[in-house]
Parts: structure tokens; sequence; C-alpha cells
């Protein structure tokens, strides 16, 4: 079960260390990672806080940030650290633990990947056209990119059908086994 | 000695980036390098895949290693190529993950065949530097880019990060910048040659992608510039696309043409529309491409 807020969870410090096989001690607060992150203006927490959290063991906190949904991958806090920290991939990992306890604090970030990962999962290839509808299905967000539309479609930019791949079977595999693992 | 190598377009290639694929292909065609598409390959996963589970991501990279591997085993390859770099990320981080022995038997058990994943995988930019040399390139320059200031612009993650990557200086990437003076193109300094874009994030939270890629809009036209110049997709649509959006959001009133490199080398080579597709630009480039027609007394 998830701890409360401000109680310190030695098994959330084990798991991130083993999931993203970082040595978080290493973290020694310099800032380099906050002071490249592109995104710190939209976090909750910037990026060095989220790794002190860590290591503090709050996991309600971190887990519950908005920060972790909107990390961009940009790899800048992972190039810079001086002490060589995957600082993405800890929060790549965030992500997981996150969603595994179905905290999703940024909704439409949640509901974009989930969209693009059931049209790979349907296709084998995503589907531009179809996954806009099932993210605004999703999040009834209709006016997402609406203005964007007339523009792709007159580019030939948005495929109106789909490109599956032949070998479907293979990738529903995939996801299947996959699922089977992850239980 | 001719190059042969394994190609991947990635998706985006079918749709917002058909422009990026059709002049890839056309101009690795005209340096006689062949491109032999991985048949039925899938989608990477790409962000999406690795925020929500590495395995799942490393799986559906793994199909498209495992098809390569056949392919290598028909035929000798130099190599996997991609012009993406969300998919090259993806496709090289798998396969440095792979050499853990524990991972990669849970991989080989979910894709459900066994995996060699020990080709080269690099950036087309990255081929036509290292492996083709930028000479041969200027070889097939018959109307240099002259007159034409740009700046180049990288994104994140073709050389980020460093350990994975193994491509270029990643604070200060030269690779772009010298293909395009060889191209005959006046390459402007630019500070923001590696700064975030915002990716992803365009469809979910667009006050982010407006103020990051405002600004590298914001820096591309104080620089000087009069064009953008990119080797990634979603930079492409986020600056392109997404420019009309960007000018609304913060009162601005740019009209950058953002090319991809493979379209101005098409260009620089004398290859014609079906080969460069200007058109599929969002922000059109007519203007500037007749204006340097002019400029140079040549027609572009």
């Amino acid at each position: 079960m998830s701890s409360s807020p401000k109680t310190f969870d030695s098994e959330f410090i084990a798991e991130v260390q083993r999931e993203s096989e970082q040595n978080l001690a290493l973290c020694y607060q310099c800032g380099n990672c906050t002071a490249g992150c592109p995104v710190s203006f939209a976090y909750d927490y910037p990026v060095n806080q989220i790794m002190r959290l860590v290591q503090a063991g709050r996991k309600q906190e971190a887990l519950s940030s908005h920060a972790i949904w909107l990390c961009a991958s940009c790899e800048t806090c992972t190039t810079r650290c001086p002490n060589d920290i995957d600082v993405a991939r800890i929060m790549d990992v965030l992500r997981h633990m996150a969603r595994r306890e179905d905290i999703v604090s940024e909704k439409a970030v949640g509901a974009f990947w989930k969209a693009f990962l059931e049209s790979v999962e349907k296709h084998g290839r995503v589907f531009e056209l179809g996954l806009m509808a099932n993210y605004v299905s999703k999040t009834g967000r209709m006016f997402t990119d609406v203005d964007l539309a007339p523009m792709a479609l007159r580019k030939g930019k948005l495929g109106l059908r789909a490109h599956d791949i032949k070998k479907l079977a293979e990738i529903r595999g995939i996801f299947d086994r996959y699922r089977e693992q992850k239980q | 000695m001719s190059l042969c190598y394994a190609y991947y377009p990635g998706c985006s290639g079918l749709g917002t980036s058909l422009e990026y694929d059709t002049s890839t292909r056309a101009l690795c065609e005209s340096l006689g390098i062949e491109l032999v598409e991985i048949p039925d390959w899938n989608c990477c996963g790409s962000t999406p895949a690795h925020a929500v589970d590495h395995l799942l991501s490393a799986c559906l990279v793994g199909r498209n290693l495992g098809i390569a591997d056949d392919m290598a085993e028909e035929r000798k390859l130099d190599g996997i190529l991609t012009p993406c770099p969300s998919c090259l990320k993806n496709l090289k981080t798998t396969q440095h993950r792979l050499a853990d022995p524990e991972f990669h038997r849970k991989v080989e058990l979910v894709v459900g065949r066994t995996l060699t994943a020990d080709l080269p995988i690099k950036s087309v930019l990255q081929m036509l530097v290292e492996d083709l040399g930028l000479e041969a390139l200027a070889k097939l320059v018959q109307k240099p880019l002259a007159g034409l200031k740009v700046v180049p612009y990288y994104g994140c993650i073709m050389i980020r990060p460093p350990q994975i990557m193994q491509f270029d200086d990643p604070e200060n990437p030269m690779a772009l910048d010298n293909l395009l003076a060889e191209l005959g193109a006046e390459v402007l300094p630019f500070a923001l040659k590696t700064d975030c874009c915002g990716a992803s994030l365009g469809t979910t939270r667009k006050d982010v992608i407006a103020k990051l890629s405002g600004r590298i809009l914001d820096a591309a036209e104080e620089a000087g510039a009069d064009a953008i110049v990119t080797a990634c997709p979603l930079c492409q649509l986020n600056l392109d696309m997404r420019q009309s959006q960007i000018n609304k959001a913060n009162h601005s009133g740019h009209n950058m043409p953002v090319f991809y490199y493979t379209q101005l080398a098409g260009l620089a080579a004398g290859q014609g529309e079906t080969s460069t597709m200007m058109d599929k630009l969002c922000v059109s480039p007519r203007p500037l491409l007749a204006s340097l027609a002019g400029r140079t007394g040549e027609g572009a």
C-alpha cells in the first residue's frame, strides 16, 4: 500500500534504485539537472527536488508530482549530471510506478500515451488520425489541435487510413506476453 | 565500396514527416547508398512506450532488431539507419540494455525469438558524416545554397545521452553545421541548437510548446536566419506546423521556414519537387527560395 505523505519509505528508495539501476546516494543536490531542465517553469517540483524526495523516501509526494509527467525526456539532466546519474531514467521509473499505483497527475499526458500505445497494439504502427480520435474520446478535449486539421489534411500529413503491418499477430503476441510477464 | 543499410523509416515518415522520408531516400539514392527497408517494421513505441515501461519499449524495438538480424544473415549490411532521433534513441537504448543477459532473456521471451542485435545503429546524419564522408556529399552539389542564412537545430536526443548515442558533442554538435556549410549555406552561430522544443507535449500542454518552441523561433530570428534546419520530425512539426499556434499564444509574427536538412541537400543537388517535397512545409519556403534564386542569379 502507498505510504502517507512525509513518511520515510525505504522500500520505495530500494525500488527506484532497482528499477532505474542508479545509485541515488550519489546525488548531492548540485542543481545542474534543474539548471538545464527546459520544462522547470511548468513543474511543481524542479528535478533536483524530485531527486531529493526520492532520497528522502517520500513516495507519495514524488509519485503524485506533476513534474514526472511533464518531463520531456530531453536527456539534458542525464547529460550534465557530474556524478553520471541517469536522471531521465529515474523520471521514467517514477512514471512507471505512479501509473501502477493509478496516480496520474497530468491526466491529458497519461491519456495521450495510453491512446498512442493502443494505436501501436491495434495497427503495429501509429495511426495518427485514429490516435487523435481516441485521445479526444478519453479526455473530452474536442478542440485539441482542431485549428491544425485543415492544414494537415491539405498537406497530406494526416493519413486518413491506418498503415497496418502484415504480421499483426506478432505485435498482439508481444503485448500479451508482456502483460503476462508483468503479472 | 558501396554502403548498404537496413532502413527504419519510423511512423512519422508515413504521415507528418513524409517529406523527410522521401528526401532521405532520394538523397541516399543519388549518393549510391543502398537503403533496404526493414520488412514489416513496427512502431518503436516512441516516448509513450519508455515512459510506460522499459520492457515494453525494448520488446517493440526488439522485433525490429530481430528482423534486421535476419536481413544481415542474407546479405552484408553496414548497419541500421533511421532518420528519426526518437526512433534512434529507442533503438540504441534497447541495444545497450540487451547487453544485460537477464534483460536480454526477458526481451527474447516476450518478442518470441532470439536476438543478436549487434549491427551498428546510426542516424542518417551520422552515416553521412562518419561512413560516407562530407566530401562525397560536396561532390553532389550543383546549385550551392549561396546567400541562404540558416541556423542548425539538432534538438535534444540525436546526441543525448552521450553514453548511448555516441555521436558528436552533446553540448555543441557540429555535424549539421558542417553539412550545411558543404551545401554552400551560410551557417549562423546558434546558442539554442540543442535546446528542447517541448517534444511530445504539443497535444497535451500547448503552453510548454509555445514557450520552448517560441524561444527557438525568436532566437533564430534574432540571429538573422532566413530559416531553421532540423533533422527531427517532432522538432520540425512543433516549429513549422505549430508556428501559427505559437504566434497566437506569444503575440509574435514569425514566418520562418523550417527545412529538413535532406530537403536542402536535395535542392543543392539539383533534385526536383518529387524528391524535396517543399510543398509539404506548412510555412511556405517559396518566397525565400525565389529570393535566393535572385541573390545567386540561379534558379533554385
